[in-house]
């Protein structure tokens, strides 16, 4: 690893984690009744499967998964800079009256998870949607909080963090890049 | 990562397979937009898109036109019958009011082969996307024809594809060639000797076949054109009998190409003509996923030109 990295999280530390988020969305919707499980591509869409299984394992059900990609709902699409490839939103039921659990990697200027929001309610309007990430690095510039939060890290912005996946969509760690 | 920075798509010949690529595999994300029950996404919001078509269409103008609007732009449709042109406003006048209009992307389609060129270099803040120019290129065409080709076989690479019918008039022919042989497909053309434009070869990976049989044996894609009746004078051919007899596509001839293989055609088809109705309608023809392709693609192109680089 280069100088200028630190690793924040290893592989056992985020599946800790992700197990106390699945055990504290279950405690908080009190049970898997109408819960569904939207990750946020491409990191947040790994996670959520992750999430999800943890709840299976724990509840004995299997609570649907989605994917959504923001890159259409950007603020940021305006100006003439080339535009970001679009990765393909998999949301193959409704979400009319669902208990909405928006899952990320990082969370940061909540811009992105606006940008989710906005996509959401093109799929019907959710009951609620409850944000869980695995870090939350603070330098929100939008009123946007997350319900489950795997660490808080103190971060300035001038560094990185950056979760890191294997071929296989399993998270190893996370790192903070200076 | 492959990046967009063209502000105009006028021809495939211009981009490269990477960009090729990109502007595919963002057609595929787009598609998902199109099975949703609300139909649109607020990418183009604020953004104005003229469509001005200097000739028939409806497919590609359709399209066009649904494609800006899912993607939340607000689209004019400029047909030529309605317009200034008809009193004999050239087209650079139109294009200088045009832009005092303020579009963000202009797509047109004329009958002058590389008339985007010119209309680009009198609107340089504003996106050119080509509809059809001439006997030049259809690249939206082009793209959609790749995109369900890809759907089917999984890749272009490798991929034999016959283009079969009045390649001389045909801009769908010539974005298909562009593309194609950029994608590593190998292409086998087909037609009248008086519907073959001498030194196609250089267009790309293209090989001239001396029948029709010989371009479709063992092909993956069969792609018929229409025969261009409002192009050609009438001595290209005897009558539509003869032509249908050497170069249409039968159910017959169609056991030649390889099992499976697919059917494409452009559209308008003229039934009985380059094709048989059974083929039309069979079980190989992708005709109709082509024209639902078609919107996708041109979302792809609307969202990558509008991330250009002005000059």
């Amino acid at each position: 690893m280069a100088d200028n990295q630190t690793t924040l999280l290893d592989a056992a530390g985020i599946n800790r984690s992700l197990i106390r988020i699945a055990h504290e969305i279950l405690e908080r919707n009190k049970g898997i009744a109408d819960v569904v499980m939207i990750g946020i591509r491409s990191g947040g869409a790994f996670l959520a499967d992750g999430i999800a299984q943890q709840i299976d394992c724990i509840e004995g059900g299997a609570v649907q998964v989605g994917a959504v990609d923001i890159t259409l709902y950007r603020d940021d699409v305006s100006g003439h800079l080339p535009h970001h490839p679009v990765g393909r939103t998999d949301i193959p039921f409704s979400l009319e009256g669902k208990r909405v659990v928006l899952v990320d990697d990082v969370l940061f200027t909540g811009r992105t998870i606006r940008a989710a929001m906005d996509a959401l309610m093109d799929f019907g309007r959710p009951q609620c949607i409850q944000l869980a990430v695995l870090i939350d690095r603070g330098h929100r510039e939008l009123p946007i909080r997350a319900d489950f939060v795997g660490r808080n890290v103190p971060t300035s912005l001038k560094e990185n963090v950056k979760v890191v996946f294997n071929d296989r969509h399993q998270p190893t760690e996370v790192v903070l890049e200076k | 990562m492959a990046e967009f920075r063209h502000k105009d798509i006028i021809a495939l010949r211009d981009l490269t397979g990477e960009e090729i690529g990109l502007l595919l595999s963002t057609a595929e994300s787009m598609r998902e937009i199109n099975s949703r029950d609300i139909k649109k996404v607020p990418t183009l919001r604020g953004k104005t898109i003229i469509n001005l078509f200097y000739e028939a269409s409806t497919r590609t103008r359709t399209s066009f036109e649904i494609a800006g609007k899912r993607l939340s732009a607000d689209t004019v449709n400029i047909s030529t019958s309605t317009s200034s042109s008809t009193k004999g406003e050239t087209l650079a006048d139109t294009a200088l009011n045009l832009l005092a209009m303020k579009p963000d992307i202009i797509v047109m389609r004329h009958a002058v082969s590389g008339s985007h060129y010119f209309l680009s270099k009198y609107l340089p803040n504003c996106s050119i996307i080509n509809a059809g120019d001439g006997a030049h290129e259809h690249p939206s065409q082009g793209l959609l024809d790749m995109l369900t080709m890809k759907d089917k076989f999984g890749r272009l690479d490798g991929l034999k594809v016959a283009i079969v019918g009045d390649i001389t008039h045909s801009r769908v022919a010539r974005s298909n060639i562009q593309g194609l042989t950029k994608m590593g497909s190998a292409i086998y053309l087909a037609g009248p000797p008086t519907m073959m434009p001498p030194g196609v070869e250089r267009l790309g990976n293209v090989t001239v076949c001396n029948s029709m049989k010989e371009a479709i044996q063992d092909a993956d894609v069969v792609m018929m054109l229409r025969i261009q009746q409002e192009r050609q004078g009438k001595t290209l051919m005897p009558n539509a009998r003869e032509y249908s007899r050497y170069f249409g596509l039968n159910p017959d001839n169609l056991k030649l190409a390889k099992p499976g293989a697919m059917v494409m055609h452009p559209g308008p088809i003229n039934r009985g003509v380059e094709m048989s109705s059974y083929v039309v309608d069979g079980d190989q023809s992708h005709i109709l996923k082509q024209v639902e392709n078609g919107v996708a693609v041109r979302m792809s192109m609307l969202y990558h030109v509008c991330g250009g680089e002005l000059e």
